[in-house]
């Protein structure tokens, strides 16, 4: 299949950036979207060019490195997919298809489609965890926990950071990802010490790191690669109100 | 913007049963509106009571805008290069939509129908009427348009009430897991209630059940 | 051709107590040297890298109180492919009171390592795995549980008790993840300074110690020099030689072979392991492979054609012109050979011209008899998640035709060497996780490799880096020794910047892992091997005169990493290839063809090459130092599974 791109092409932090048009030729439908920006690039190297940057690693769904928005979506139309992971059998021939970085202003274009998305890291830092020292850890089997707790703590552990959540919200709100770190300790009974400070210190730091407000309108849950579930939001506010009284 | 909308919700749900009082006839409706400004008498002397509702009222719509206009603006500023590609919904686009366009339009609504049933200047029986002369005068069948914009206006509220009431229990936390999906049919159903009880007043004075 | 290598003096490990084995690490412990808390804040330790061994190293070091320094390469310390691993974490606490013990653990690890591992850190590895489920479990790791609240655990790999202790197929992102938060905290708390898109590019070494590390901003294109009074290298492992491996596609060799080139001996290069159930290649684009757990095969039964070229669809293939292979070469275990077995033999079918799939490299897995036996439902009970993996990537549909799988390199049981305190032969450079040779012999037992990253980062390497640094300060560090490894990281960049040739480092990078599989993969021969020792200089000798590296060394450049890289690969894969030639033997992970059965099972030459195989780097060619393997504990038996 031969297909038109039209990708974000941007130098640095301070270019202003713009969209540059491609033609990418003898597409295979069963290579991956990353793989037929591997074949565009190696092009664009032995033309003298620079290669488009995009971020990846794992390359089989998990890692949450890779990301772009295509043809207006977040990691592709196809759900529950990261960018990795989608195939070009999904896309018609001829096709023309837009690329962009994830858009948000705590996520800062560092180079073509590659942002920066320290902020989530720091969500963790002011309170993602539990504090445990190593080597001071009761046997594992002195706390029984609920299956079903333990099921939908996993459920929402399953969040891999991709920033997909914050990419498809019309609001830009990073509210998905603080949700599922805060609904997964908060489900288990040893994250219940630190719960309270857990829940305002993980909303203040999104917060400040300048994410939008949410309005639950469920874009988040709908691109999210993971499927992480919308009621953790409601999990993350209850905390949060309880922490607040 | 829960609770404000909370406050909202429930002036809403005293106005509809209020309203339905209309098929009991002239003297039970315009009964019920005197009561309104004799509420808490002796004790409140007239309209004091009203007045301090309505004082809620404002209050509470004038900080549901700030707090909406204040999120539009928390998210045009966590957003500053907007997306080239336009994209279709994939949680089927209902809230965004009907949000914050279909606030706007509820206000506007609310503007024209405060100017025709208070306070009485669009409204053909005019001030001095009592309540149920300018009801029955506003939805006259001959005024058949005013009615087709209240049906629109109403229906616009009910929408922006099926996602707003299951927003606020999300935001005040209340939703969970198992209560996700009841909550939502429950949302939908107290919408589509509000939106029935509202219509069937203006509808029957048009279609000369109620004169 | 003669030899390619000098062979030196012999090798050992002085830091394991003597005495019983059970004794050995509480020994270790009591014996080492502790630092004054106080003195902990002027100690300074840089960890590179941040999966299972590097994150929970540096938190741990943090959160004793260490001035420490972490780099990865990566965007968030949160996405080292310690993230992908599957299936689950061995631990002998024996909770299912099935037999299971910290012996049994530590017989099963050698006796799977086929006897190439050393007794004394896999005697610790059991020991030490029990505390580490305690650990995850306090952080909030969310393990399977049964309807009592207790941990679920499942049988893994061939042993016949029940202590792999599992979060669905992501057990390997629960636990990083609990890694990751603790690292989070520690920054939080300033006893970690975390640099991400920092790539490490040479090691310092001073005054014979390793005393800091080189390492290049990706963004930015800085080149740094990063000072300490130990580095902890935890960069993972080398599969990506293969270039077609489950490794991530940044997983690559150069921290440690660049601390090989200052001296840190690499042990046994050649141990690859070679998972039998991935999803084979679609075509020369191809980056990476992806593994489908092991469980399938037991209800999935492997054929191919009876006859070579066959390419009708498979259902057009009558039953009696397939060949069930596994079922009639190992009537006994059939379908569930181990994976070595189960490896070689898809590659001989395939070899035979029977291949399945674009360019016959894959075997088909058929459901068909399991779903008419226990109806689609119960499939899809078990398997669903997987069978929809498979037809994400592939676009087949494994309920109406048979999947398709081929082998593929997952893990490498060599490393740079260490003793018993995971230290390496360069004073003050500590190796942890799959970069260490140590605990695996030649071949990994399924759900072994989280189990080894944690006990050295969270239990091991904090308690004896702890009395290497007792025993400094080292004094100040040689300007000179900065300013050389600087100066060879700037003309390396220069050089690859310069040739400004006609193929990409990607393409040579296809090329050499090509050979590297050809040659030196699943089954490797003299001959096979002495080809690939012939190709690879030659290749690589065109790789720096043709290579084309677009842009420029100050900025963000994708092309330039990954030359880098590759220029690396091609000196590891010259010493695997030498490494595998030496040895003649077969033994776990490394087939040597003249070396086999007559079932075709790998055979041991334990008269001759007991040992492990420590490389110094040298400019004349490698010089080996062996390391004898005494086993006073486990008795060295043939594997069989007849």
């Amino acid at each position: 299949m031969n297909l038109t791109l039209k990708v974000w092409r941007q130098r640095g932090p301070q270019d202003k950036g713009r969209m540059v048009t491609y033609r990418v030729e003898d597409v295979s439908p069963d290579m991956s979207f990353l793989e037929m920006l591997d074949v565009l690039n190696e092009r664009l190297i032995l033309e003298g060019d620079d290669p488009i940057a995009f971020d990846h690693d794992c390359r089989e769904g998990i890692c949450g490195m890779c990301g772009m928005v295509i043809n207006g979506y977040a990691h592709g139309e196809q759900v529950a997919t990261t960018t990795c992971q989608l195939h070009m059998r999904h896309f018609e021939d001829e096709a023309v298809i837009t690329v962009e970085p994830w858009r948000a202003a705590p996520f800062p274009v560092v180079k073509d489609l590659v942002v920066d998305r320290s902020s989530f890291d720091r969500i963790i830092q002011a309170g993602g965890f539990i504090s445990v020292p190593a080597g001071s850890a009761p046997d594992a089997h002195s706390v029984p926990v609920k299956k079903a707790d333990a099921d939908a703590a996993f459920d929402a552990a399953t969040c891999i950071g991709c920033g997909a959540c914050v990419a498809a919200c019309p609001n830009g709100s990073a509210s998905l990802f603080t949700a599922a770190k805060i609904t997964h300790l908060s489900l288990l009974p040893q994250g219940q010490p630190e719960r309270d400070s857990r829940a305002r210190a993980m909303v203040e730091q999104m917060d400040a790191e300048g994410f939008g407000g949410c309005t639950n309108t469920g874009e988040c849950t709908a691109s999210c690669p993971k499927g992480i579930p919308l009621d953790t939001i409601a999990q993350m506010n209850r905390d949060y109100l309880r922490a607040s009284k | 913007m829960a609770v404000t909308g909370a406050v909202l919700v429930l002036f809403l749900v005293g106005h509809m049963v209020g309203n339905l009082k209309a098929f009991l006839g002239a003297d039970s409706f315009n009964e019920y509106a005197t009561f309104l400004r004799t509420m808490g008498a002796p004790l409140l002397t007239y309209r004091v009571a009203l007045t301090v509702v309505e004082v809620v009222l404002a209050v509470a719509i004038v900080l549901h805008m700030w707090a909406a206009i204040t999120l539009a603006r928390r998210a045009g500023r966590a957003r500053p290069v907007k997306y080239a590609a336009r994209r279709k919904s994939q949680a089927n686009g209902y809230a965004v939509h009907t949000m914050r366009y279909g606030g706007v339009i509820v206000l506007l609504f609310v503007v024209y129908h405060l100017l025709d049933l208070t306070i009485g200047v669009v409204n053909p029986a005019g001030w001095g009427g009592t309540p149920y002369e300018r009801l029955v005068a506003s939805f006259a069948p001959e005024r058949w348009w005013v009615t087709a914009f209240y049906v629109v206006g109403v229906v616009m509220v009910g929408l922006h009430l099926r996602h707003g009431l299951w927003s606020a229990l999300q935001t005040l936390g209340l939703a969970s897991g198992r209560s996700h999906r009841p909550l939502k049919a429950a949302a939908a159903a107290v919408s589509a209630v509000l939106v029935l009880g509202f219509l069937v007043v203006p509808v029957a004075v048009m279609i000369g059940v109620i004169k | 051709m003669g030899r390619h290598y000098t062979e030196g003096e012999p090798i050992r490990d002085t830091k394991a107590p003597a005495g019983p084995i059970e004794e050995r690490w509480e020994k270790r412990k009591f014996g080492a040297k502790l630092v004054n808390p106080a003195n902990k804040r002027k100690m300074h330790v840089i960890v590179v890298g941040t999966g299972l061994a590097g994150g929970s190293a540096a938190a741990t070091l943090g959160e004793l109180g260490y001035n420490v320094t972490s780099f990865c390469y990566q965007d968030s310390p949160r996405r080292a492919h310690s993230i992908a691993a599957q299936g689950g974490i061995n631990a002998a606490k024996n909770y299912r009171g099935d037999g299971d013990s910290i012996y049994r653990l530590f017989y099963d690890t050698v006796k799977g390592g086929d006897f190439r591992a050393r007794e004394s850190n896999v005697y610790r590895l059991a020991q030490v795995s029990v505390n580490i489920i305690d650990q995850a479990v306090a952080q909030g790791v969310p393990f399977a549980r049964e309807y009592g609240g207790l941990l679920d655990t499942r049988s893994f790999g061939g042993a016949q008790v029940s202590r792999t202790f599992y979060a669905r197929g992501q057990t390997g992102q629960q636990l990083l993840l609990g890694a990751y938060q603790a690292l989070e905290r520690q920054i939080a708390a300033g006893t970690v300074k975390m640099n991400t898109r920092h790539e490490m590019l040479d090691l310092i070494v001073s005054d014979g110690r390793a005393r800091g590390v080189i390492v290049r901003d990706m963004v930015t294109g800085e080149i740094e020099r990063h000072l300490a009074d130990a580095v902890v290298l935890a960069t993972g492992g080398y599969g990506n030689v293969f270039f077609l491996s489950t490794n991530a596609k940044g997983c690559n060799t150069t921290a440690i072979w660049r601390a090989h080139r200052r001296g840190a001996m690499f042990a046994n290069p050649c141990y690859t392991q070679i998972h039998p159930t991935c999803i084979p290649v679609s075509g020369d684009y191809q980056s990476k492979l992806t593994l489908m757990s092991e469980s399938l095969r037991n209800d999935g039964r492997v054929w191919v054609p009876v006859k070579a070229g066959d390419t009708r669809p498979a259902a057009e293939i009558p039953e009696q012109e397939r060949d069930y292979y596994l079922e009639r070469i190992y009537p006994a275990f059939g379908n569930l050979v181990p994976r070595d077995i189960a490896s070689r033999a898809a590659k001989n079918v395939c070899d035979e011209g029977r291949g399945v799939g674009p360019g016959g490299l894959g075997v088909y897995l058929d459901f068909a008899d399991a779903i008419s036996r226990l109806g689609r439902d119960a499939v899809e009970k078990k398997y669903g998640n997987l069978f929809e993996m498979y037809e994400r990537i592939t676009g087949e549909d494994p309920y109406s035709q048979p999947m398709r799988i081929y082998p593929a390199v997952h893990y490498t049981m060599g490393g740079l060497w260490v003793d018993y305190d995971l230290q390496s032969t360069i004073p003050g450079l500590f190796v942890v996780g799959e970069a260490n040779f140590s605990d695996h012999g030649a071949n990994r037992l399924g759900a072994s490799a989280l189990m080894q990253g944690l006990a050295d980062g969270y239990f091991v390497l904090p308690t004896t880096i702890g009395d290497y640094l007792a025993n400094g300060p080292y004094g100040e560090v040689d300007d000179e020794a900065v300013a050389e490894a600087e100066a060879a990281v700037q003309s390396k960049i220069e050089r690859l910047l310069s040739v400004n040739g006609t193929r990409t480092a990607d393409s040579y990078h296809r090329e050499l892992g090509k050979l590297m599989w050809d040659y030196c993969g699943m089954e490797r021969t003299e001959e096979s091997l002495r080809k690939a020792l012939e190709r690879i200089p030659e290749l690589r000798e065109e790789f720096w005169r043709n290579v084309k590296v677009s842009g420029t060394a100050d900025e963000l450049n994708q092309a330039l990493e990954r030359a880098g890289r590759v220029a690396d690969f091609f000196d590891l894969a010259e010493l695997m290839c030498i490494d595998a030639l030496h040895r003649t033997e077969s033994c776990g992970g490394h087939f040597r063809a003249e070396s086999q059965d007559a079932d075709g099972e790998a055979l041991r030459d334990d008269e001759n090459f007991a040992y492990v195989a420590a490389w110094e780097y040298g400019e004349q060619g490698p010089v080996l130092h062996k390391e004898a393997l005494e086993y006073e504990y486990v008795t060295m038996s043939q594997r069989s599974y007849k």
